[in-house]
């Protein structure tokens, strides 16, 4: 891969151990995936936060590291509520470890938001057409889809190295003719709000990690792509989809030959029912509108089980009524984390979802049981008794 | 000795004694960050360390937070001295950068076959080549 002479400068060290570090690996991705240069970004998204996941030494090695950042990057996902850890069943020790992670983020200069969502939260990190390097998958797929920005799938220190230098090496999905749909996907019932995790979830497993293209009978918002995208990267590893009429690059590209169809029925098995000891929603992060349905479904109603919702701390604190209203039933709302980064829910045996993300990633990863239901059965299921 | 040119995914040169895999290795779940024993119970080198070796086998697979294994390994005294891959892969790429362990790829001849388990091998990665001298 082609440096410039100034890259060439940071990679002999003149600027320090940690920007020779990061371009290194920037070099080394290049390589791999037999990029021609590096390319300017407009912002980052860095996964690598949970110390549930990267543990002591991840923590270690962002400590050691020395320099800021190039652009606007944000955090993904931490492991407990930072502001209410204890609630959620979280030791002082594993807080602890947790702050420290994401100090030594923001000595970088990372907001230290961490949110699966960060399009929610900023909306000038990413728009039609930009590069960016975004390293959480549901947030990856959004990116490349529903706003019809650039960005491979980063793991988090290729995210973190291109914050760092402000590039990322040009191949994958940042060139046109890596985003071509590579697969039809027919899809013949009507669908509505968790249909298309559920979906998601199906095609996810089938297609791998080519690039869907869906005709459907529906037209899906954003919240109702946010769920088909996340569902495909965790049960496939999707990165960029297109939807017939509904996202912006579907119309650019020829059709492809390789078809499927998805039949009602075959939506329908995701769906069981079972009690769950805990009630999860928020997978990804909950957008206001998603909010305000779960606020009007719980309005005047109880919960009497475990029930969590999960969103970003920025769209908790710019909404606090909407928030009471939630927490009026008994429900919780935790930011800055969710049910399947925190060890908080190892303690339970079974939880339900509405998310097809969710339901793929809860039995290895938090070790209990995965139910999947609409929002509405879920609802049902955290009242009643 | 055998001298062979090899091409350079993390700098620096180390030495130490091969071992050899045709099986792909993910360090999550794989590998015990604190003694460097294999614990993939299915996996040819299950139960072998891979502490001080010239790790030699394909490539990665798994999770991305495999590359942060690495780093511990590493930081705990447990992590091979060197690595030659066939065609490396970001996770142990980013793995082996974050922890100055020597990367080569694309060697001139097959490694899995040119290298045998117990080689005494040498990994250059600022020259370009691997040297392997038979026990």
């Amino acid at each position: 891969m082609y440096l410039t002479p100034e890259e060439e400068k940071i990679l002999k060290g003149e600027r320090g151990a940690t920007y020779q570090k990061a371009i290194e690996i920037l070099a080394a991705l290049g390589d791999i995936y037999d990029a021609d240069r590096l390319i300017p970004i407009k912002s980052a998204q860095i996964a690598g936060v949970s110390y549930k996941t990267i543990g002591e030494a991840g923590l270690e090695w962002i400590s050691d590291l020395k320099g800021k950042v190039a652009v606007p990057s944000i955090l993904n996902p931490a492991g407990m509520d930072r502001g209410c850890w204890k609630e959620m069943g979280i030791s002082r020790d594993f807080a602890a470890k947790q702050e420290k992670i994401i100090l030594a983020y923001e000595a970088l200069g990372v907001k230290a938001e961490c949110s699966c969502t960060p399009y929610a939260i900023f909306d000038n990190l990413a728009g039609s057409g930009d590069h960016v390097a975004w390293s959480e998958s549901s947030a990856i797929s959004y990116a490349n889809s529903v706003i019809g920005a650039r960005t491979n799938r980063e793991g988090g220190p290729g995210a973190l190295s291109a914050a760092l230098i402000g590039k990322t090496p040009n191949y994958g999905f940042h060139l046109d003719e890596n985003r071509q749909p590579d697969v039809l996907v027919t899809v013949e019932s009507k669908l509505h709000d968790s249909d298309y995790g559920a979906l998601g979830y199906i095609v996810g497993a089938m297609v791998g990690d080519k690039v869907p293209f869906f005709k459907l009978r529906s037209i899906p918002s954003k919240d109702e792509l946010k769920s088909l995208g996340a569902a495909m990267a965790a049960s496939g590893a999707v990165a960029l989809y297109h939807v017939s009429g509904a996202t912006p690059e579907a119309g650019k590209y020829e059709m492809p030959v390789e078809n499927i169809t998805i039949e009602d029925w075959q939506i329908k098995e995701i769906y069981s029912k079972e009690k769950p000891d805990l009630i999860a929603f928020g997978c990804p992060h909950a957008s206001v509108d998603e909010l305000e349905n779960l606020a009007r479904l719980l309005n005047g109603k109880r919960v009497k089980k475990e029930v969590w919702v999960c969103t970003s701390r920025s769209i908790k604190d710019k909404y606090p009524l909407l928030i009471k209203r939630i927490e009026r039933s008994g429900a919780k709302v935790f930011c800055d984390t969710c049910m399947v980064v925190s060890p908080a829910s190892e303690r339970f045996k079974c939880m339900m979802v509405n998310s097809g993300k969710a339901h793929k990633y809860v039995p290895n990863l938090c070790g209990s049981k995965s139910i999947m239901a609409t929002t509405e059965d879920c609802i049902a299921e955290a009242v009643s008794d | 000795m055998i001298k062979l040119c090899a091409h350079i995914v993390s700098r620096g040169c180390a030495e130490g004694e091969a071992l050899v895999t045709s099986q792909p290795l993910s360090f999550l779940g794989s590998v015990d960050p604190q003694t460097g024993i294999v614990i993939e119970k299915d996996h040819e080198l299950a139960g072998k360390s891979i502490k001080d070796k010239v790790l030699v086998f394909p490539g990665g697979k798994g999770s991305t937070v495999g590359s942060y294994v690495i780093y511990q390994l590493k930081k705990n005294g447990a992590a091979p001295s060197a690595i030659i891959n066939i065609k490396a892969e970001p996770i142990v790429a980013v793995g082996a950068i974050i922890s100055d362990i020597p990367l080569v790829d694309r060697v001139e001849n097959d490694p899995l076959r040119t290298i045998k388990t117990g080689d005494k091998v040498l990994v250059d990665a600022i020259v370009g080549c691997v040297e392997i001298y038979e026990r």
